[in-house]
Parts: structure tokens; sequence; C-alpha cells
């Protein structure tokens, strides 16, 4: 039995200690967030929040997480809004940054774009190109939208600093 | 008007009318396609409005679409065509999952088909039902036909302007009991005010939400889950697998996990699915692994060495001119095994009993995989329901078939519902992959720069008829698919798009059996083809010392090939020079090339700027620019986003993608093995729609990679003043090159 903090709250799962993240999220708990990929820690698909920072699930035994947050795509207009001291909206600015761009086709590897890019731009709400590149690396996708998956998170960005200047002016003013 | 009713597929049927009246027929019968709890084995009559296109009493209508969301976005576009037509916004307008109790057969999903066969489907069911609401409405209101319009399904009269009625009240929910015939008049494209826009996708604000259904996130009541345990990698295709012995005492330590064995297929189900992964790859199995296959090092000799069978594609005027033109080029290079793989390895889920089969995956063709499936079972087709739920894009004929077969079995011999998810080494090691080639092309042009003769050959194997399961479950042989010319050297690409007096085209059928399984990889063949075929036409080019880009513009008259080339050119901001000028093989050098080519239809152009670091052998592609011609493009941020995947992922399958073996099994099994484009390695790309309101749809789904595989090519060139004749580019075979 293992006790686990997903997304706020606490579960309970009869699963072997050896069972990967994953499992139990998406057949325990129906989470359609992280999904399988490739079991391997190689493609991004599973990716979860763990403290915040980016982890594979499908590679992550549920026994090396007792005490630690997990964020899954389900929590992470909370988590998102909980770290930037916002209030909480029914979507981030990288989610609606990639509606915007119509950026998906597929949309199977959208789960960890979102996780990663999310974690990037809490992180640095400001990077350049190559920083977007280089923290996205290691998330595939096979449909090729990199281009405007990278997009997506520029725009996601200005959004960002611009209620966050906005923040300021206001006290500012007040 | 040249309407996409030019290519309309429905066999017609004369109205009934009456003294030159249409007589509108409602039978008022509820509705019954996809309506109801038990709805009956399909397809349902193509023939009856009813199949396609249901109205509720809210004013929206359901739209029957035989077509899969292949992450392309055609659920949106053919939507878009529907509501067009009945004059409904995108709000009134939705559809239904492939179903084939349900949805009309409109034949598979592939060729880049879902527009071009489906998208006048629609829209004549659409015009048609808009018809006989109008001739309802004129009846009820009093009023002309005639003095109708409709907005957004609201129907209103110029002769009374108290005469109003919508869809929904006239029909809502009650079938239209009609015949399709085919003959109701659609708009004039001048009149579009949804078709040709940019109209957002439905599914993308779930998917970006993650409340999307894909079909990994479904599952049945008590199902088991299921994996399936074979070699790792497939070996030659004659030999299916082979299982000398089984313990199956090596998975008594995982609770609840079985073997399911028919012959020399193996499973294992487990009711968690940890269990079912671990007991796969716990369990004991001895394989005869035959030393059958090639290898990469034997492959296009053998290819190119063992007994073929000659087709001749094409044969137009007398090649011997090559003998006597002013300039003349040989080139022959070869294309390598590539892989579909789905970012998701394939899933799919059955009940199978007795009587009745339900079995959910990702076909790209409901009614094929129903026929197969029936006859794995011993079923009739009409006892088996087949329902499309969409995983990851599969570009082709990934491993959805196998894995639907594979969990049918596994279901009917454990007698219980069982999901199965292919593991990412399954996927990669079981594909049917996009099929090697041999190419030589022979080309000639004359001290002008017209082409003179143009000769091509090219060696290949076709795809494969029967799946794996079957295969060793069932002991059915492998076999080839028929001969037809889809799997065959591609006269379009091959040079039709120039003006040549004397083509020949010799295809060479490679007997397949004793390789790697095969099947269609978006745009089949074509980067293979281009790859030879256009870096000969370059190397024209280059002798006459002209610029590649005017050296295709003289040799084209077509004007959607000139279109495409042009638009892609210009886009590019192409500076008319001859190639390889400044090229060099020390350094880091850039170089820039230009290509044309396509599918079965439509048209590609491309430009491609890269960069060769020659101490290393790293290729970087900097920019890729790619133009389509795909007649009347209904959504054009689709078509946009379509043409951004293909060039990526033509980046991807000419500097990374090759399936490696050796002679007993495939070894490319992983991202890592088999790696492809990644974000540092993303070029800059550069979409370019030619948009053509007055042609039919012709598809967009593939045709530009062949062009920007050659673009690439011929950048190599420029930029080295050395010809690769193998992809992709790694950097040994960079360095190899350079130093021939």
């Amino acid at each position: 039995m293992a006790e686990l903090t997903i997304n706020g709250a606490t579960i309970n799962t009869d699963a072997s200690s050896d069972t990967p993240l994953l499992y139990v999220l998406s057949d325990e708990l129906q989470l359609q967030g992280p999904r399988f990929g490739c079991g391997l820690a190689q493609c991004g698909s599973c990716s979860v929040l763990i403290d915040g920072i980016e982890t594979r699930a499908c590679v992550t035994p549920i026994a090396n997480l007792a005490g630690k947050n997990i964020t899954t795509l389900e929590g992470i207009t909370t988590y998102y809004a909980a770290a930037t001291g916002q209030e909480r909206a029914s979507s981030t600015p990288l989610q609606d940054a990639l509606v915007e761009e119509q950026a998906l086709q597929c949309g199977y590897c959208y789960n960890g774009m979102i996780i990663k890019g999310t974690e990037l731009l809490l992180a640095n709400p400001n990077p350049s190109e190559t920083e977007i590149r280089s923290a996205m690396n290691g998330h595939l996708c096979r449909c090729g939208t990199y281009p405007k998956i990278i997009s997506a998170i520029q725009k996601a960005s200005q959004h960002m600093l611009a209620t966050n200047n906005a923040e300021p002016a206001c006290e500012t003013l007040a | 008007m040249n309407s996409l009713k030019s290519r309309l597929p429905i066999k017609r049927r004369s109205l009934l009318k009456a003294g030159g009246t249409l007589v509108i027929n409602f039978s008022f019968h509820p509705l019954v396609n996809g309506q109801t709890s038990n709805p009956v084995a399909g397809p349902p009559d193509p023939e009856q409005i009813d199949s396609w296109i249901a109205i509720h009493a809210d004013n929206t209508a359901t739209v029957f679409i035989g077509f899969a969301e292949l992450g392309q976005g055609c659920s949106t576009a053919l939507l878009q065509v529907a509501a067009e037509e009945l004059d409904l916004s995108m709000a009134q307008v939705n559809t239904t999952g492939l179903d084939t109790h349900i949805t009309p057969n409109q034949g598979g999903t592939y060729s880049s088909s879902a527009m071009r066969r489906g998208g006048p489907q629609v829209q004549q069911a659409a015009a048609e039902a808009r018809q006989a609401l109008l001739e309802l409405a004129a009846q009820q209101l009093q009023v002309p036909v005639a003095s109708l319009q409709v907005n957004n399904g609201i129907i209103t009269s110029s002769a009374d302007n108290n005469a109003r009625i919508s869809y929904g009240d006239l029909i809502g929910d009650r079938q239209f009991d009609l015949a399709f015939t085919g003959n109701a008049p659609v708009k004039n494209p001048a009149e579009y005010k949804l078709v040709a826009t940019a109209v957002p996708r439905n599914d993308i604000p779930l998917k970006a939400a993650g409340t999307y259904r894909y079909i990994q996130h479904l599952c049945l009541p008590g199902m088991l889950h299921g994996r399936i345990v074979r070699p790792r990698g497939q070996g030659a295709y004659k030999d299916g697998v082979k299982v000398l012995s089984v313990n199956e005492a090596s998975i008594a330590s995982i609770p609840d996990a079985r073997v399911i064995r028919q012959n020399d297929f193996v499973g294992v189900v487990a009711i968690r699915e940890w269990d079912a992964v671990k007991a796969a790859q716990q369990l004991e199995v001895n394989w005869e692994l035959p030393r059958s296959l090639p290898g990469n090092d034997n492959l296009f000799r053998q290819m190119e060495n063992g007994d073929t069978n000659e087709r001749v594609a094409l044969e137009e005027g007398d090649v011997t001119a090559f003998n006597s033109a002013a300039v003349r080029t040989e080139f022959k290079a070869t294309g390598p095994y590539q892989a579909h793989v789905p970012f998701a390895p394939n899933c799919a889920l059955a009940d199978v009993s007795a009587e009745s089969a339900l079995v959910m995956c990702s076909t790209q063709d409901v009614y094929n995989t129903r026929t197969s499936i029936a006859n794995l079972l011993g079923m009739e087709t009409e006892q088996v329901r087949v329902q499309y739920h969409e995983g990851a894009g599969t570009f082709g004929h990934s491993c959805w078939d196998d894995v639907a077969q594979a969990v049918a079995l596994m279901s009917q011999l454990a007698g219980s519902p069982v999901r199965v998810q292919l593991m990412r080494w399954d996927e990669h090691g079981w594909d049917t992959y996009g099929p090697a080639h041999i190419g030589k092309a022979k080309v000639s042009a004359d001290d002008n720069g017209k082409l003179v003769s143009y000769e091509y050959e090219g060696w290949q194997h076709h795809w494969s008829l029967i799946e794996t399961t079957e295969q060793i479950a069932k002991g059915i042989p492998a076999a080839e698919w028929p001969p037809f010319p889809a799997q065959q050297i591609n006269p379009l690409t091959l040079g039709g798009m120039y003006d040549i007096p004397n083509r020949y085209l010799l295809n060479h059928h490679v007997p397949g059996l004793d390789y790697l399984k095969g099947a269609w990889l978006r745009s089949p063949v074509d980067l293979s083809f281009a790859f030879v075929s256009e870096q000969a036409i370059d190397d024209l080019a280059f002798q006459l010392n002209m610029d590649p880009w005017q050296f295709r513009q003289q040799n084209i008259s077509e004007y959607h090939w000139l279109g495409v080339l042009n638009a892609a050119a210009e886009a590019a901001n192409w500076q008319s020079r001859p190639a390889a000028v400044n090229a060099s093989t020390s350094g880091i050098v850039q170089g820039r090339g230009i290509g044309v080519g396509t599918h079965l239809a439509s048209y590609g152009g491309a430009v491609a700027e890269i960069e060769v670091n020659t101490q290393t052998g790293v290729v970087n592609i900097l920019h890729l620019t790619g133009a389509i011609d795909a007649g009347l493009v209904v959504n054009t941020s689709n078509v946009e986003n379509q043409i951004i995947g293909q060039l990526v992922q033509t980046a991807s399958r000419m500097l990374l993608e090759e399936v490696t073996f050796n002679t007993t099994n495939v070894t490319s099994l992983d991202w890592n093995s088999y790696p492809i484009l990644r974000f540092e390695q993303c070029p800059e790309i550069t979409p370019v729609i030619v948009q053509r309101l007055d042609e039919a749809p012709s598809g967009a789904g593939e045709e530009v990679m062949a062009a920007a595989a050659a673009a690439i090519a011929n950048a190599f060139f420029d930029a080295t003043g050395k010809r690769m004749t193998m992809y992709p580019f790694t950097p040994e075979r960079v360095l190899a090159t350079l130093s021939a």
C-alpha cells in the first residue's frame, strides 16, 4: 500500500511498489494527461511534475514518491496559479497559446509539451528560442509540430510577461 | 462551375418527379443511424440521405463521415463542407466516430483521400438535404422555394416577412427517407463563407485540456490487460514467428498473469497492466531465429541481384535519344527502410463472445479491418463491429491491423474483454515498414537546356498482405499485395512534371517474402524516387551552367507544377545562379536546393537551405519552404499544418531515419536506435498554399515530401559539390561522400 499526493489529493493504492507511476495514474485514477509512449523515458508523453520538476512517470516506481507532490496535466491550472500567485483559470497561458496557434496535429505529445513548457516558463518566463529548443529537446513529436509549439511557448511567454508587468503598474497607480 | 461534385463517385438515381416539381416524401420515422442503442451492422445504404445527415430538433446536424481523424483535422474540414452547403454555423454541426454499425463506407483514409474522396460526397449529401428541407419549408410556409434563404438553419422568405421556420422544426430527429441522387446543385465557390477559411479544429481545445479520449484511454468493463510476446524485432516476412517452447512456469510469480497462445502466437494477460508488462518481459520463450535476412550491409546487393518481376510503367518516344544528346547524366542512389512509429504504439480493445465481436482500434479502414477480424475469428462480418478511435498519428499502415487482430484473438481465447497496448519495441520492431528502394536514372538535355530523354529503373518489394497475427496464429502464409501501381515506381514524381519527349520507366518488383514486412508510409517511396530523379535533373542544370530553378521552369509547362515550383522559389527568395559555385569540402559550408514531386495527385515544390560541417559530417537543415497545390483547400490552417508536418518529417527522414537489421532481426527498437528529429534540429519552416477555389480538392497530406527530399539532396550538392547516393545523411555517410 502506497500513499501518493496527486494534484493536491492524497491517494492510496495497493499497486506493488515497483509499479511505475504512469500505470497508477492511467489505470487506477483514469487520468488522461500522462499517457504511455515508450515506457523508456525517451519521448515525454507520460511527463508529470514531481515537486515542480518534469519527470517521466513511465519509469518512476511509486515506491520513490512518498511525500512528493505530483502534478499531472489535470492539475496544471491549479499548479500554475499557485506558482504565479494568480487566480486559477480554466487553462494556462501555454494551453491557450497552443489552441490559438492550432499547434497540434494528433496531439498525443501535448501532455509532455504542456508539462515541460510550464516547467520552463515558470523557471524562465522570457526564454530565448534557443533556450526553448534546448529545454524541450527531450520531448518528441512524430507529427512535426515543433515550429508551432515554439511559437506557442513564445506567445505564452509574452502573455505571462504582460500579466506580470501589469501588476506592478496597478500597484503604482494605487 | 467546376465544383467538388465533379469527382462524385456515388451512383446516381433519377428523382421521383411529379409535374416537374420535386415531391418530398418524408416518412417521419425516428432516426436510426447512430441514434439508437442497438444499431445493426453496416454499412448504411450510401444511397439514402439519412446515411449521411441527421437534423435534430435543436436545429443542429450530425454528419456521418466515413473518414478517420488521424490528426490531420479532416473531422473539422468535412464538417466545414457540410455546414457550408447546409447554411449552418460550425457550432451547429457535429459528427460521430467511425463505426461499422453507424458510419458510411467511404473507403480507407489513405492517399490523402479524406477531402479528395470524402469532400464531394459530404458536400453533395448536404446540398441535397438542404434542397429537401427547402422544398418542405415551401410547402409548410406556402411560399415559392425560390423565395427562401437560409441562415444558421433558419429559413426565411423574401415573399413573406412573417414566414420563418427552422430545419429542426421541419424534420428534427426524424428521417428524410429520401434517395441520395447526387443531383442537387452545390454552392458556387464565390459564395463560400466557411470553406477555404482557417476554421479552428474542434478537437484541439479538448486535446490541450487533456480531456480528449484517445484509444489508449478507453476501457471495457471487466477487461484484462494484454501484451503480445514476440522476438525483439522481426525477421524475414516469410518466417513470421516460430516458437520452440514456452515455459509458462516462468511467470508463476506474477499473480493472475497467464499465457494466451495459439500456434506461434503468444501473448499474456493480467488484471493489472504492470503485471502484463512484467509477464511479457519475464516469460521464457525459445524462438527459432533463422538467419534469413540480408542485413543492412547486403540489402541492396540482394535486391538488385535477385530474381525480379519487371513491368514497364511508362513508355513514350524513344529513349535511345539519350545517346546523341548534348548533356547526359546517369545517377544511381538508394533509400532505406523507414518506419511509421506513431508517437504512441498502437493499442486496441476487444470483447469477443460466441455471438459477436466488438473491436476498438485505430485502423485507417474500419470495414476492411472488420473483414480481416471476421476471418480470423471464424465469424460472419455482420457479427463483428469495428470502431475507430484516434491514437497517435500513424502516417500510413503502422501496426493497427496487427494489434486489432491480436486483441480480438486474445479476447476470444481468454473469454473476456482484453486491452492490448503494444510496447515501444513491438511497434518499432514489427512495423510494416516503408520499403527500401534502389533507383537508377538516365536523363539528357539539349544544348538549350530542354530535356531530351528520361529513363528510370526502380527496385522495391510490395506491401505485406497478411498480418503477423493471422500468419502465426492460423498458419496463413506470408503474401504480398497484388501488383497494383501505388506500390511501384511513380510516373508522376519520376519526371511526370516535365515536358520530355522520350520517357521509359521500368519497375523491378523484388519478391518481398525474404525481406522485412512492408506497407504504405506517408508518400510511399516518393522520397526515394525524388532523391534519385531530382538529383539527376539537377545535374543536367549544373552541367549546363544553369540556375536549377530556371532549368526546371523552362522544362515545365503544366500550370500546377509551374505554380508550386515558382511559389516555393519565390517564398524562399531564390536568387538565380548555377549550383555549387561556392561549393567546398572544408569547414562549415552552406547550400540551397530546389525540387518538385508529389504522390498520386496534387503538386509539391520545395526549397531547402542546409549547412554541412565537413569535419564532423553533421548536416543541419536551416530552412525548408514547401508549396502544395491541392486544388480547393477547404481549411487553410489544416493544410498549413500538414505542410509543416511534412517538411519536418522529411527533414527527419533525410537526416536520421533508417531501420537497422542484421541477418536475424530488426535492431532499431526505440527512439535511440531509430532516432527522429528533435526540437534543436528542427529547421525554420515556411508553408505555402497554392489555393484553387475552382478546382476539386486533391489531397494535401503527403504531396510536398518528395520535393523536400530532393531539395535537401540538391542543397547538399550546392554546398559541397558532391552528391549523396544514400540517405539518411548520417555523419559517416557524409564524410565518406566528401572524401570520395
